[in-house]
Parts: structure tokens; sequence; C-alpha cells
């Protein structure tokens, strides 16, 4: 055993900010490489129009669904609904998921059919800070649709 | 880690149902930009980087994953119930491996 | 080893009653799952959706599989693994054989090695986590209840002097932040009680899971002080104590976690 003496002192809220304050338990962040350039909104833009095929999105129909603020960036879950009867002749072909300010905008792409019935999928992503995710869904009459929604990520505190 | 799937398809559905698939694949999604901690080098990516549901072989849905997945890649979704069948789920790793599964569904 | 004067003086005995009255939480504890998003909540709530099943199914497929040179499994022994209900939440538990506490990975290796004539597993190994979070996932929702009384006294006292005991560059105890201060914030995080109900658990830092000791370690870490080796006295009767602290909270193996 260690020297395991007891000690019951209390400690002060002051005590405890200062020694936060001053020990910086700040983490490396996420498991996104820090060295990495961080993508910029013009390069999703641009990773998206190429997904488009340059068609001009319009907001709406679209639905990000994401914490407003997450616990941890390495796994958020994220939730992408799009307005679509989902029928033969009206469906979602295709949702593009982008972050702006990770190391590389592209997230995931979906293929969707009528065979689904419903046009709502999800999974985890990561974070590497706080930004904006945005998701473009491509119709089946051609038309693009657009949605977004910013997620802030709490870096630092206890990660162990 | 043996990569594992994991796969949830309701046993039964009435026919016209829109029911929720959900899988999860164990895998480490290594973004190629981690270093080691030792080396120093950059810890080459593998990933799943594909992701196909088919019913009776047509396909209902199809991913493209990127690094930005987290770990353990899950995947929730759904499919309208039309007749029986075996839903099939194929996942593919950097370097071409895949790895399947599949979920039997009774549609009255 | 010191402690053997707590249990032979009267005072030692008092001093153990005031204690458990002390650190006996109330049923309304909160446990991490409270402190937690509702997001996070979600990925525990359903068996699916937590990540953390890919490893309790691990532990599944280990639970009948013959290793070693006894030619046994688990199942040989133990028959259906819903025997295992109850089981673990008696762990860490006194063991005449070793003169000290056993977690539930303790006896899982000495399983292993003395009954099946198998190799241990690795502490944090996949095998070994994915067993016991399997085992403990059989008694989810059931009360932790240690005992701490007779041949485990002492090593209960040593785990509550290590949780008070301040230490590391930042000078702080785990008491200073789970007894004193829970639900309040350390910067971006909310403190919590520090249960150790839901172990081994799916952190999302760590996007897989992990033991109860690698958490020690990474808050040992956080206050600048030397880790401890997973399995260690230190860290086996400071898990006696958390879960003593715990008794008759929930278990919840395997939890989410931020």
């Amino acid at each position: 055993m260690s020297k395991d003496t007891f000690n019951t002192v209390a400690i002060g809220r002051r005590e405890v900010l200062k020694s936060v304050g001053f020990g910086a338990l700040a983490l490396a962040g996420t498991s996104l490489g820090s060295s990495n350039a961080q993508a910029t909104p013009e390069e999703a833009t641009k990773y998206l129009s190429e997904m488009t095929g340059g068609a001009a999105a319009k907001e709406g129909k679209v639905t990000v669904k994401l914490p407003e603020i997450a616990e941890n960036g390495s796994t958020v879950p994220i939730t992408i609904s799009i307005d679509s009867p989902m029928t033969d002749s009206d469906y979602v072909k295709s949702v593009h998921v982008v972050a702006e300010g990770n190391p590389n905008p592209e997230v995931v792409s979906f293929n969707l059919s009528p065979a689904m019935g419903k046009a709502e999928v999800s999974t985890r992503m990561r974070l590497g800070k706080t930004q904006n995710v945005r998701a473009v869904a491509i119709m089946s009459d051609g038309s693009v649709y657009s949605g977004l929604k910013q997620v802030k990520v709490t870096i630092g505190g206890c990660g162990g | 880690m043996a990569n594992k799937p994991r796969v949830k398809v309701p046993k039964k559905a009435k026919s016209g149902d829109i029911i929720q698939i959900k899988t999860l694949m164990s895998h480490k999604m290594e973004t190629g930009n981690r270093k080691d901690k030792k080396t120093g080098k950059l810890i080459p990516r593998k990933i799943i980087n594909k992701f196909v549901c088919s019913f009776k072989g047509k396909e209902v849905m199809s991913a493209v994953l990127h690094p930005a997945v987290a770990a353990n890649p899950y995947l929730a979704f759904y499919a309208k119930a039309t007749e029986s069948g075996t839903f099939d789920f194929e996942w593919t790793e950097d370097g071409g491996k895949t790895i399947t599964a599949s979920g039997d569904i009774t549609v009255s | 080893m010191k402690y053997t004067k707590y249990i032979t003086s009267a005072a030692g005995l008092l001093g153990l009653g005031a204690i458990l009255v002390a650190c006996t939480p109330a049923p309304t504890m909160k446990t991490g799952y409270d402190y937690a998003i509702p997001e996070t909540q979600a990925m525990q709530d359903d068996d699916f959706s937590n990540p953390a099943f890919v490893w309790v199914d691990i532990g599944e497929e280990q639970w009948s599989t013959v290793d070693g040179e006894a030619g046994k499994s688990c199942e040989s022994c133990h028959g259906d693994a819903s025997s295992m209900k109850g089981i673990s939440t008696s762990y860490p538990k006194y063991s005449a054989e070793d003169g000290k506490m056993r977690t539930l990975q303790h006896q899982i290796n000495y399983e292993r090695t003395e009954r099946m004539k198998a190799k241990a597993w690795k502490w944090e190994g996949d095998e070994m986590l994915g067993m016991a979070s399997f085992i403990k996932n059989q008694s989810k929702g059931m009360p932790l209840n240690v005992s701490i009384e007779g041949e485990a006294a002492p090593f209960y006292e040593a785990g509550k002097a290590f949780y008070m005991q301040r230490r590391g560059g930042l000078d702080m105890s785990c008491k200073n932040c789970h007894m004193d201060y829970p639900g309040v914030k350390i910067r971006a995080n909310v403190l919590t009680n520090g249960l150790p109900n839901g172990f081994p658990t799916y952190r999302l830092k760590w996007q897989k899971i992990g033991s109860l000791h690698r958490r020690f370690r990474g808050c040992n870490s956080n206050i600048r002080a030397t880790p401890y080796k997973q399995g260690s006295d230190e860290y086996t009767n400071l898990e006696l104590f958390l879960t003593h602290r715990a008794n008759g909270v929930a278990v919840e193996t395997p939890a989410v976690r931020n």
C-alpha cells in the first residue's frame, strides 16, 4: 500500500476552482488528428456541389437531428429525416452529410429507395470541434434540399 | 478484435408496416489521421467504407462511409414490409474484405 | 499491513459503524446515467443501440467455449448463464485463499487458471471485458450488495483511505470531486458521484468498452498522480469502497458514458 493516511478535510469551492484553473485539465481534443488542416464551409460547399452535380440546394425538407451539446466529439448520434412520401414516383435518391469543421468535410452518403417507406436514417459521427453539420438530399425529380444543424462539442474536463 | 456484425430486424410485421432496421459493426474506423504514440508515424486508414442492405436481392439502402463515422459504425433506417423474406447486409472494409449478416422477417 | 488494528480495537469497530451510516447511500443516489445527456441515455436504454453489447456477445460466446487443459468451459460447471444472476453484485469479495479481495475480473481469471487450466485473460482484453460485462449484465437492475464486514473490513478501510487521500500535482482526492461536488461542472463536464454500477462501461471517448480500473487510471492521470495497475490491490480496495458506497444502486452494466 502507498501512504494512505486519512484526510477528510473538506476542500473549499474556491480551492477546487483554483486548482482546476491552474491545473488546466485540458485534453488533446478528440481522436481526429490535430495536425490536419480543418475543412472550411467553402470546402464543404464544393464537395456538396460535386455530389449534387452543381444543382442549387433549397433550404427545407431536410431535418438534421444532433444533440445541442455533444458530450464527446468522438461519438455523436445523428438522425437525418427528409419530408418525402417515398413512393416509386416521388422519393429521396440520396443524402450527403458534411461537417464544416472536421479535417475532411465528408461524413457519410446514403442511397435511399422507395422500398424504405420512410426517409430517415441514423448513425453516429465524429466531430473535431463545435461546428455546423449539413445534410443535402437529392430527390427523384432532381431537386435538391438542404438542412443544417449547429452542434457544440465540449472539450476538457475529466475525460480520463 | 474480429469484426462482428449485429443486426436487428423485426421477426414479424403486417404488410405495409414501416419497420426499423438497426445494424452495428464492431470496427475501430481508423481515420488515417492518428499517429502512433510510440513511433510518431501515421497509423494507416482502415475503415468500413461501404454498407449495403438488400431484400431478396434488391437494394433497399446503401451507404458510403468516411472516417468521420464513429467507431463501431451504427446505422438505423426503415423498410416497408411487403412480403416475407430475408434482409441481407454487407459491410466492406478498406482493402476489400466483406462481412455479411442477415435477418428474416415474416409478413402477414 | 497496518489495517488489522482497525478490527481488533473497539474504537475501530465504533468507527466502522459510523462509516456505515455515513456512507450508505440514499436510494436516490444519482448515477452517471442521470447526469448524461438524453442522447447518451438513449444509447444505453436500447440493448441494440448500445455498442457495448458487441462485448456482451463476446462474453456470451466465451461462456460456452471450451478452453484449457481441463477441457471445460464456464458452462460445463455453471450451466446456463442465468445461474450468474445476482452473483456479481457481491464483488469485490474476500478470498481466504488469496488473503485479500477479489474483483469479478480476478475471480474470472482464477476460474480460468485453476479450474479450466487455461491462460489468464488480459485485464483490458476483449475476452475479459466481454465476460465481465456478460456476467454483470445477468444482474442488470439488481442492487449492488457488497459486504465490508469481517475479513473485508480492513480492505474497505484501505479503500476509503485511498479515496480520501489527496494526491498528484493537483493535490486532489477522489472525495474532493465525487463526494463534495457531484452535479457541479468541472470545465465542460459534469462531476458525478463516481459510482461503479455501470462497469465495464462503453465510453464515447474511448470508443470502446473499458474496466473500472482503467477509469481509475484516467482519473489519477488527470490529477497528475501516477496511476496504479489495473487489478492492483490499491484499485481493488478502492473498488470495494466505491461499490459499498453504491450499495443499493442498481447494476447498469454495460452502461454508456461520455
